[in-house]
């Protein structure tokens, strides 16, 4: 990440402040920045959206293809993450520079995805073996402030709640071969259901305690930082330890659990956003990206 | 187990709930006191490509081509015409160092006699050591120990004020502390802004009353830190001090940086007054809600308000 150098004297002050549970910008240490979500932002993808957390922009789009399931899970689809670190964010990402950043990105995006409960694979099979859906989900970053993981968990989530995959019928032909057939209304698709995506919450130990939603100077304050993925119920599916330094394991415990607290009160704003986001439909006024 | 679920209940006593806001973006308006488009007239604002005047009569300055006999702006921003020249003052710029101006620039490198400070300008600028007070305010000549010391005084990340004392033919500028005034400085934040946001003053260094001290370096650093008690002896940026500030500094240096980031999104001349009004302006707001757009929308508006009564 664009890495942003700090004085001995401001990584104190920073700290201390910290310590007695006032940040430079005067949250308290679980409180979010001020956060923008919109969907359907590109017109070519089957989902999209784009989020602002403070000064960091994510852009994530849905496309549906179909592919062949995987040999081990046949009457499965499955989703393939991409992420792009657009050296719109910092010259640093120019050329093959933000190629690590990304790798690593999506590798801990698929972990937050492997498991049962996140998205109803099995609804993505078209023909047991043959045929399924495949999603794939391509992030860009646009600008870099910080939490990154947080700030792409929601857009993944926002963009995976707007798709829509049109749908298809199997016919038989005459050789006994089978055809798909894609309805023509554009209206006529199926939704995912979103409610057990998981959202990620990083939390970045500074001295003796935790922030959440950590800035750029925050981040190069702390030596290390704990990443959990959440549901909605409060199920974890993932946790990783990132940073150079240490955390003792009373700490890594205590962070879980204050995970699991701030990850569960994400989903809840965040769907009744989506919901109202559709109820307005066509009168909503579409701000895009030049706002 | 039982030990670590009792530590788990403690923490959630301590940490009182937390605050998540999303909503649906919304289109920015600009925020004027005057609702007519005279206001916008008076400032002859122009983007790339805009051509200014068909007149061959004028020489043209910075930020300005010749576009077959058209003089086109290169730039986004304001003209300025004196005279017969006329150029294009850019709103968005790195900064172009002129003698005498303060600055708080970031040391990125320890060089041979000399450290190299960043200043959001188009070259790295450069601080001799000859060019900064010794401990004691010693007048002598620099031996080969104080080059070796040289990063025990300043090393790389450490942040610093000082004045231009002149320019290099390839536009770098040299800077120099030699004034007990200038030198590293100690706990505090910086926040960045266009250099062309901040106005030129007699004074740079200000002790504002709401608690808190600022240095609006004309590139566009500012510099807020806590006001340090004893005035009388000033150590030249040799000591910093390490003690925690108290609560009640950190909440004004933090409603000031959030204020200087408000009128800095608005574009709004930063000086000791503008600042201080807009922190007047922001007391009834909690702290983190000024960054919201449509309190920072009101801020604005209340400032720009008393500013115009002020200058009225």
């Amino acid at each position: 990440m664009a890495a942003v150098q700090v004085s001995e004297a401001e990584k104190v002050y920073l700290m201390h402040g910290v310590r007695d549970g006032i940040r430079l910008d005067g949250r308290r240490c679980e409180d979010y920045r001020h956060m923008e979500i919109e969907t359907d932002v590109v017109s070519n993808t089957d989902g999209s959206a784009k989020i602002s957390l403070g000064h960091t922009d994510v852009l994530v789009g849905v496309k549906a293809e179909i592919g062949k399931p995987k040999p081990t899970v046949p009457n499965e689809g499955y989703l393939e993450f991409f992420v792009d670190c657009s050296a719109n964010a910092t010259p640093e990402f120019e050329g093959r520079g933000g190629e690590e950043l990304g790798v690593e990105l999506s590798n801990i995006l698929y972990k937050v995805f492997n498991n049962r409960h996140s998205v109803d694979l099995r609804s993505l099979c078209i023909c047991p073996g043959e045929n399924c859906w495949v999603l794939y989900v391509d992030v860009l970053l646009l600008q870099c402030d910080g939490n990154l993981f947080d700030a792409i968990s929601i857009a993944i989530k926002a963009a995976l709640f707007n798709t829509r995959i049109p749908k298809v019928r199997i016919s038989e032909d005459e050789e006994g071969g089978k055809e798909i057939e894609l309805s023509d209304d554009p209206y006529d698709c199926m939704r995912l259901n979103v409610e057990n995506v998981p959202c990620i919450v990083t939390l970045c130990k500074i001295g003796h305690r935790h922030v959440v939603d950590a800035t750029l100077l925050e981040k190069a304050c702390s030596v290390a930082s704990l990443l959990i993925s959440v549901t909605h119920k409060g199920m974890v599916t993932c946790v990783r330890k990132m940073g150079r330094g240490s955390l003792d394991p009373e700490s890594i415990f205590e962070m879980t659990e204050a995970g699991k607290r701030v990850g569960k009160t994400l989903h809840a704003p965040l769907m009744e956003l989506l919901q109202k986001e559709e109820s307005l439909g066509k009168k909503r006024q579409k701000v895009g990206f030049l706002g | 187990m039982k030990s670590a679920r009792a530590l788990c209940r403690c923490v959630q006593i301590r940490c009182v709930s937390m605050a998540v806001e999303m909503r649906l973006p919304a289109l920015h308006k600009h925020v004027s006191i005057t609702p007519s488009q005279s206001h916008r007239d008076d400032k002859h604002l122009v983007v790339p490509g805009d051509v200014i005047t068909s007149d061959t009569g004028f020489m043209r300055g910075h930020g300005t081509y010749m576009d077959e006999e058209r003089l086109t702006a290169s730039v986004a921003g304001q003209v300025e015409r004196v005279n017969k020249l006329i150029c294009v003052k850019p709103l968005k710029t790195r900064y172009n160092g002129e003698v005498g101006d303060v600055v708080v620039g970031r040391i990125t490198e320890v060089q041979q006699k000399r450290w190299k400070v960043e200043t959001n300008s188009r070259l790295d600028s450069v601080l001799l050591l000859s060019s900064v007070n010794l401990p004691g305010g010693e007048l002598r000549r620099r031996s080969t120990q104080d080059e070796l010391a040289m990063r025990d005084y300043l090393q790389e990340g450490d942040l610093i004020s000082a004045e231009v004392q002149s320019i290099f033919s390839d536009g770098a500028l040299s800077l120099h502390t030699r004034s007990l005034k200038y030198g590293k400085l100690g706990q505090g934040v910086l926040v960045l802004v266009s250099p062309s946001l901040v106005k030129r003053q007699k004074t740079h260094f200000h002790n504002l009353p709401c608690g808190a001290s600022v240095i609006l370096g004309n590139n566009g650093y500012v510099w807020l830190y806590p006001t340090p008690e004893q005035q009388d002896e000033e150590a030249g940026g040799y000591y910093t001090s390490m003690e925690p500030v108290s609560r009640a500094d950190r909440e004004v240096i933090s409603r000031l940086r959030n204020c200087l980031l408000a009128l800095a999104a608005h574009k709004v001349l930063l000086y000791d007054t503008s600042v201080l009004y807009c922190y007047e302006a922001s007391l009834p707001q909690q702290i983190k809600d000024i960054l919201k757009p449509e309190v920072m929308e009101e801020i604005i508006l209340e400032t720009r308000q008393r500013l115009v009564e002020h200058e009225g």
